[in-house]
């Protein structure tokens, strides 16, 4: 639907726009897929809340996810212990500044942020391909360097889970030259429940607009019909 | 008709009646309703094109009420919170997560601004294709300038507000704009922005402006534009003055009452125009990244411009135009020209009253060359409105030096282009097509 | 004619129809607005229950905690200052506390779940002052020689016993609000819930 009407919006557009610079991977996920966010929460506290925060989100949103406030404060609360505050990182942001030279950027509208014009959606897309496009480096002060962020300050933090992977300068291809602790396809698939939970962190009210969307539509639909007889009725006097 | 002499309300005796009588001997109710609404006479002939007006006064109901709502739960504060967020980004997302039903409000309202423009564009073409301009609507057509002069103004102090990185960086390139002005330029800029560069300072001005003087303006414009309308009454696609025919009443022949004949086909347009809007609201509320573009997801950082900078989608063909001029003339440099040409591409539409010299109206009669000169006009807006959404490319600034040399063409030619043309007889009556 | 009335009736049904089905839309389009204007999430949180430890309240003490953004008082009333209760039954005005100022747990004569542990929220339900406490028997604290302690409204005089009951012929109308509150540990209290966890 979303697709489809950007498309009839911008058709004209799109014709002239020219691709993407960098080749991103389609994030295979979606937003409905309860239990994938679920586990992207999971990821996402344990792996991305060191440094980032997600600081218009309360833990109270979670419980959207289908789960219980027991289940959120015992897996996925670690520095607050009110459902309702905010997602924030514990470290102060002037702190972070001074030790990695810049804030680490809030995550909880990323996705939306890293979209593209003409393809609000896109976001996701980059996320799915930058988690999984850091290779070591050892010219860079985190030992890590990454395909499509290039000298990106942040380190791989998924690497005990995906492994170290390195760049062959020919066919600039990523190779995986030490394995971790998942499977590629089993790490593709934690990614992108990690990058799903962002989507849907971005929104979490989006399925419900949709959902309100086609209500809406619908009414507006059937005043048509009686607005339209109304006026059919009083102009058939005009000739 | 408008400024006629209407009789006072007689009550029937009956409660609500004498209630009338009493407010009407006090105040022009009855004059108002009947000389704006039910006796207010149009064309009959109104076609798709004539939705735009109604539907424009619509979306302004819309901001107004949704820009109200907003404003009870926005902060106007460049300040970091604990978090590192400008406050005002953070009250943006405060508004879409924590507030109740707050989400919509905000779509409804960039939504709206978005709306607001493609409606006022499509009533600017209806003008241009029937001639709406023409003698004796001028001052109507005046005031719909205004009207589009402070709209855009309007739009580009709320743009600011949301405190993204286009919001920051669209606001330091166009204030920076006023630095071309020779002498005092520099001084200028200063005084819009309040501080050396945009900051907490522009963004409480600029909230201001949004929130309360232009509002106050659009909505006083507004009113004179639909008075001085209901003064001449409305023209329409044939282009014909329908009082130039009158029955024994003092009623034009092709006139009909706008209540209830209008307010009920406006009430279809009303319908249909909320299913789009609800179509974008609902599945696609960043429209593609052109509504709400995806930089202004990050907070705004005065260190880091993002890689590329557009203006949101109504502004681009202006934009484009400023971006064509890259010569010095008279001494002066191409940062000046371009800003002349810019404010020039949107305030010679107030002069084309007087540019058009066509014995017809409407487009319906004219020939060839006006049809394509319209039609070509259009094409370069397009063209101009997409080129000022890309990064700037050798290719594109060439196109958009074409495009602008016609955009000015049309209308500098257009006292020799419009007379030249063939035209067909225009008809006594007016035509129900 | 008849054919006249016809047509007229046609219109008026679409007329209805139309207002009918549009007015539910208008209707519907409030909510949002509506909506927008209750307590929002960080309201919420920000009231969110309070966890109070009472383990160093003395007997006679009185405390203040802030429990959505109003002063909530928590007095550890002696014998002496209960035993005032039955004493004034005839002279406040709702001596059994019959309006709903207080959950049904603390619905008897000292108001509260342990008789000398007072919870109460300190906003006079006159026009939202805080009364202030006068405690001492007597004309001590400017009160009158048969004042047996309690508090006073300094905005319009509206007087309360160690119940947090109004007196007579004050302008305050009820009792003051006994908040919703639970005790986790013997000396440890969850204001403004009921119940543990929820």
């Amino acid at each position: 639907m979303k697709k489809f009407l950007i498309a009839l919006l911008f058709a004209p557009i799109m014709a002239f726009a020219s691709g993407p610079v960098v080749h991103l991977d389609k994030w295979p996920g979606s937003v409905s897929d309860k239990a994938a966010l679920q586990n992207g929460a999971k990821l996402f506290v344990n792996y991305c809340m060191n440094c980032h925060g997600a600081s218009y989100m309360r833990y109270k949103n979670l419980l959207d996810l289908g789960l219980t406030e027991q289940q959120v404060k015992e897996n996925l609360m670690f520095t607050s212990d009110k459902i309702g505050s905010l997602m924030t990182v514990a470290a102060r942001h002037d702190e972070q500044k001074q030790w990695f030279g810049a804030t680490p950027p809030d995550l909880t509208i990323i996705a939306r942020a890293r979209g593209e014009l003409g393809d609000a959606g896109a976001g996701a897309d980059w996320l799915y391909t930058y988690l999984r496009s850091f290779y070591t480096d050892e010219n860079r002060p985190t030992g890590w360097n990454n395909v499509i962020f290039e000298n990106v300050g942040m380190p791989h933090v998924l690497y005990g889970l995906q492994g170290k992977q390195s760049l062959n300068h020919e066919t600039h291809k990523l190779e995986l030259m030490v394995p971790g602790q998942m499977a590629p396809a089993e790490f593709d698939k934690n990614v992108s429940d990690l990058v799903g939970f962002m989507v849907w962190m971005g929104e979490p009210q989006q399925e419900f607009r949709q959902t309100l969307g086609y209500f809406v539509l619908a009414f507006l639909a059937l005043l048509f019909v009686v607005a339209y007889a109304l006026k059919k009725e009083y102009w058939k006097d005009v000739h | 008709m408008a400024g006629g002499t209407f009789e006072k309300y007689k009550s029937d005796g009956s409660l609500a009646g004498n209630a009338l009588e009493w407010v009407d001997a006090r105040f022009p109710a009855t004059s108002l309703w009947k000389g704006h609404l039910s006796e207010y006479y149009c064309p009959k002939n109104f076609n798709f094109w004539y939705f735009f007006g109604s539907l424009a006064l619509l979306v302004l109901v819309i901001q107004i009420v949704t820009g109200i709502f907003l404003v009870m739960h926005y902060k106007p504060d460049a300040a970091l919170n604990a978090s590192g967020v400008p406050i005002a980004f953070a009250s943006v997302e405060y508004i879409m997560r924590d507030v109740p039903g707050g989400w919509l409000i905000r779509y409804m309202h960039s939504t709206g601004a978005s709306a607001f423009f493609i409606v006022v564009y499509l009533h600017m073409f209806r003008g241009m294709l029937y001639g709406s301009y023409r003698k004796p609507r001028e001052l109507t057509w005046l005031f719909g300038v205004g009207i589009f002069l402070v709209l855009m103004g309007e739009a580009f102090f709320g743009y600011l507000l949301p405190w993204g990185q286009m919001s920051y960086w669209g606001a330091q390139v166009i204030v920076n704009l006023f630095g071309a002005i020779p002498v005092v330029g520099n001084d200028l800029s200063i005084l819009i922005r309040g501080d050396f560069v945009v900051g907490d300072a522009t963004l409480n001005r600029f909230f201001s402006f949004h929130v309360i003087a232009f509002p106050l303006v659009l909505v006083g414009l507004v009113a004179a534009h639909v008075l001085a309308l209901h003064e001449t009454g409305s023209n329409n696609p044939d282009g014909i003055e329908i009082k130039a025919n009158k029955d024994e009443h003092g009623i034009p022949r092709d006139g009909i009452p706008f209540h209830p004949y209008y307010t009920v086909k406006d009430i279809v347009g009303v319908v249909v125009f909320l299913m789009v809007f609800s179509l974008v609201m609902f599945f696609a509320p960043e429209g593609g990244g052109y509504f709400l573009e995806t930089p202004n997801f990050y907070p705004a950082d005065p260190l880091k411009t993002p890689n590329h900078i557009a203006p949101v989608w109504y502004f681009t063909p202006y934009y484009s135009i400023l971006r064509a001029i890259v010569w010095n003339f008279f001494g002066l440099d191409a940062k000046f020209w371009g800003v002349v040409a810019m404010g020039a591409s949107v305030v010679i539409f107030a002069f084309l009253p007087w540019l058009d010299r066509s014995p017809v109206k409407s487009m319906r009669y004219r020939g060839p060359i006006s049809k394509v000169m319209l039609t070509l006009f259009v094409i370069c807006f397009f063209i101009l409105g997409y080129l000022g959404t890309l990064s700037p490319s050798p290719t594109g600034e060439l196109v958009s030096q074409v495009c602008t040399l016609f955009y000015f063409g049309f209308f500098l030619a257009m006292p020799w282009w419009s007379r030249m043309d063939k035209f067909k007889p225009v008809p006594d009556r007016v035509t129900m097509k | 004619m008849s054919k006249q009335g016809k047509m007229d009736c046609g219109r008026r049904n679409l007329i209805v129809a139309t207002a009918a089905v549009g007015g539910v839309g208008a209707v519907a389009a409030l909510v949002p607005f509506v909506s927008s204007l209750l307590p929002s999430e960080r309201a919420k949180a920000a009231g969110a229950p309070v966890e109070v430890d009472i383990s160093k309240l003395e007997p006679g003490q009185m405390m203040t905690v802030e429990w959505r953004g109003k002063p909530v008082w928590i007095i550890n009333r002696t014998k002496e200052m209960l035993d005032t209760l039955p004493k004034l039954a005839d002279q406040v005005a709702d001596p059994k506390s019959e309006v709903e100022q207080q959950p049904a747990y603390a619905k008897n004569d000292t108001r509260s779940v342990k008789p000398e542990i007072m919870v109460v929220v300190g906003i006079c339900t006159h026009l939202g002052c805080s009364p202030s406490s006068k405690f001492k028997v007597g004309a001590d604290e400017g009160m009158t020689a048969d004042w047996l302690g309690g508090f006073l409204c300094p905005c319009h005089g509206s007087t309360f016993d160690f119940a947090g009951r109004v007196f007579k012929a004050k302008p305050a109308p009820t009792n003051l609000e006994v908040p919703p509150h639970v005790y986790l540990a013997d000396t440890r209290i969850i204001i403004g819930e009921d119940k543990k966890g929820a």
